[in-house]
């Protein structure tokens, strides 16, 4: 090889250069033409979902007089800055109910569906488990077939679930991909330690919490987290299965008032002076938005990595 | 790593840890262990079965058990006579199919027209905003664009309706824009001949980020080597995507079509049913749609189980044959041969 270094570095040298913005020596500085297009498609695309947020918020935190001005729509920039709708929703009320139950829904789902599927899991990961093959199969099989709507709704009215809490945990308690997904990294990890913890007299348990789970806090990140949305965000098995008003879950209540636009008045906040409608519905919003908000850091830490164990193990 | 080494149960044939100190003092136990450490093993075996079996289980009692109960498709059901007790009725149900009825062949169009749309807008433009955000010179400012592109896939459908009414609505952001500026409103929301429009722009608002991502997982795997050579024989930026990136993700894409057509008959459930109300069935009605105002609201039990079940059936049909049809044109689709 006559050539310099440079014209023989390495995907780490590229990654390592494009890092600090720069371009391997080989790659042309791009028109400006181009980057201009680019930047704007970007620019766009990332406005598109910035915008709707950000007036969201803002709406929700304008006084009347703001709202007044924009002809009762909505407001991009409060001149007058109120949290009296915060206030209105979450001293009471509907909003602030169904927001403990999709709370608790949400936190007890996470952990049974964490644990249920950690457990299957583990079980379908060790080799020669008794049982392990046709559940596995099984698992398989819930993947390819779903059972569709109406023989469901009469499984869970069968068991006596309709109208209870437990109608939007137990049906989807099991993901089997994220089963799938949690058996290929439990697989994944070095069969020695396992080899040694047997040599060392540890049973599956022992061998479970004390080397396994502390080594797959990556995956339990991952497969939590979906659990967490998924339960933060259900709404056609609340729709489905629940039917009395006092048990809806923050989805029932965003249908309600802010996609029906239901008038929220006296009976649903506790409030003396009410705040405009438009400001309540768009606090209601933003309340439903924050815990994705709040999880959202955590989600992005770990979700490629769980898309890509399944996209290449499932 | 690579020569498979087989687990045994502990107890089985490896002393365990208590056996290992007490066997010099306790000499005379020996012949004794065998049999205490049987009962030991199937403890653990037990074990693993006790951890396992709640997962399995729900898996059954709500999966595979509705899965069996799609057998009422079959019956004239009656919900105060079970399983049991309801009339077998044999293919009547699945009259829908054959009868013309005119409520379920609108939903069958307007469920298929969404997919075509839905395949041929939506379905690229993921690959589009990879291409784009591959081509940026600054991981920094790629990472923060994906961050903020990723986040509405983890919206629920309720928040997006009602972000899209807020955008769009009569009194939304562009309208009070409108009214702002003296022009006359644009009315979107609850206008028949915009629904599909409007249920694909909200897929794509939704998803097409999130879609990104595994395409630029894959675009990181191509050989950096690739692109230094062709830069070096004079391929432009274009001509290298054209002739290296592109090629290299064909398999991805078919894979991912597939699996796209293997759902082509469930478009956006939740998304459709909040939205149904002002613009009408004749619009916005799609198969599930139909399943759950014919089942759940109407009482027809046995005819929506029927139109479940034929959804089910050509959805497992359908990536069955596109999977054939990739290994025709020679790519390796979901599962080989």
């Amino acid at each position: 090889m006559t050539t310099t270094q440079n014209a023989t570095i390495g995907d780490d040298t590229v990654n390592a250069l494009r890092a600090d913005g720069n371009r391997p020596p080989w790659m042309e500085k791009p028109k400006l033409i181009t980057q201009v297009l680019k930047f704007l498609a970007l620019a766009i695309s990332v406005a598109l979902v910035i915008v709707p947020f950000w007036s969201v918020i803002a709406t929700s935190i304008a006084d009347q007089q703001t709202i007044n001005d924009s002809g009762g729509g909505m407001v991009m920039w409060p001149s007058g800055v109120t949290f009296s709708a915060y206030q209105a929703v979450l001293s009471g009320g509907v909003v602030t109910r169904a927001l403990f139950i999709s709370i608790a829904i949400t936190v007890v789902g996470t952990l049974l569906s964490l644990a249920a599927t950690a457990g299957l899991a583990y079980w379908l990961s060790r080799p020669g488990a008794y049982g392990a093959k046709p559940v596995l199969m099984l698992v398989l099989g819930a993947v390819l077939f779903s059972p569709g709507l109406i023989p469901t709704y009469l499984v869970v009215k069968g068991f006596g679930l309709i109208d209870s809490y437990w109608s939007l945990i137990l049906p989807v308690l099991i993901n089997a991909f994220n089963v799938i997904v949690m058996r290929a990294f439990f697989q994944e990890l070095p069969q020695e330690l396992f080899e040694s913890a047997a040599i060392d007299g540890a049973g599956s348990a022992t061998v479970l919490f004390k080397i396994v789970l502390p080594l797959s806090k990556a995956v339990l990140a991952v497969v939590g987290l979906f659990y967490a949305v998924a339960y933060w965000n259900a709404f056609f098995n609340a729709l489905l299965f629940i039917q009395s008003t006092e048990k809806w879950p923050m989805a029932l209540v965003l249908r309600a008032y802010v996609v029906n636009q239901t008038t929220i008045g006296g009976d649903q906040v506790s409030t003396e002076v009410l705040p405009p409608q438009l400001s309540l519905q768009m606090a209601i919003l933003v309340i439903a938005i924050v815990p994705i908000l709040v999880l959202y850091p955590f989600l992005q830490r770990h979700f490629a990595k769980g898309v890509m164990i399944g996209a290449v193990k499932g | 790593m690579s020569s498979k080494v087989n687990f045994k149960p502990v107890g089985k044939r490896l002393p365990n840890r208590r056996d290992r100190r007490s066997s010099s003092s306790e000499l005379l136990s020996d012949e004794t262990r065998p049999s205490r450490s049987r009962p030991k093993m199937s403890r653990d075996r037990m074990l693993l079965l006790f951890l396992g079996l709640p997962g399995a289980l729900a898996l059954v009692l709500f999966h595979y058990v509705p899965l069996l109960g799609n057998v009422i498709a079959f019956q004239d059901y009656q919900p105060y006579l079970g399983i049991g007790e309801s009339e077998w009725v044999g293919v009547s149900n699945f009259a829908f199919l054959w009868d013309g009825n005119p409520e379920f062949l609108n939903a069958l169009w307007n469920t298929l027209i969404l997919t075509l749309i839905q395949t041929v807008l939506v379905f690229p433009i993921p690959l589009v905003l990879a291409l784009l955000l591959n081509s940026l010179a600054g991981e920094r400012l790629k990472r923060l664009l994906q961050s903020i592109l990723y986040l509405p896939h983890f919206l629920s459908w309720v928040i997006v309706v009602a972000l899209f009414q807020q955008m769009l609505g009569n009194a939304g952001m562009l309208n009070t824009f409108l009214v702002q500026s003296d022009l006359p409103i644009v009315q979107i929301i609850g206008v028949p001949e915009l629904f599909k429009a409007l249920i694909t722009s909200q897929v794509i608002w939704k998803d097409a980020g999130w879609g990104t991502i595994i395409f630029l997982a894959a675009i990181s795997r191509i050989d950096q080597e690739q692109y230094e050579a062709a830069a070096v024989d004079g391929a432009s930026a274009w001509q290298r995507m054209i002739s290296i990136t592109l090629p290299a993700l064909k398999g991805l894409f078919i894979l991912l079509l597939i699996l796209r057509l293997g759902s082509s008959l469930s478009v956006g459930f939740e998304q459709i049913i909040l939205q149904q109300g002002p613009v009408g069935l004749q619009a916005s009605e799609v198969l599930d749609t139909w399943v759950y105002n014919n089942g759940i609201i109407g009482g027809n039990w046995g005819i929506s189980a029927a139109a479940g079940l034929f959804k089910g059936l050509v959805g497992v049909l359908l990536v069955i044959g596109a999977n054939k049809l990739a290994h025709v044109f020679g790519e390796r689709g979901v599962y080989e041969k």
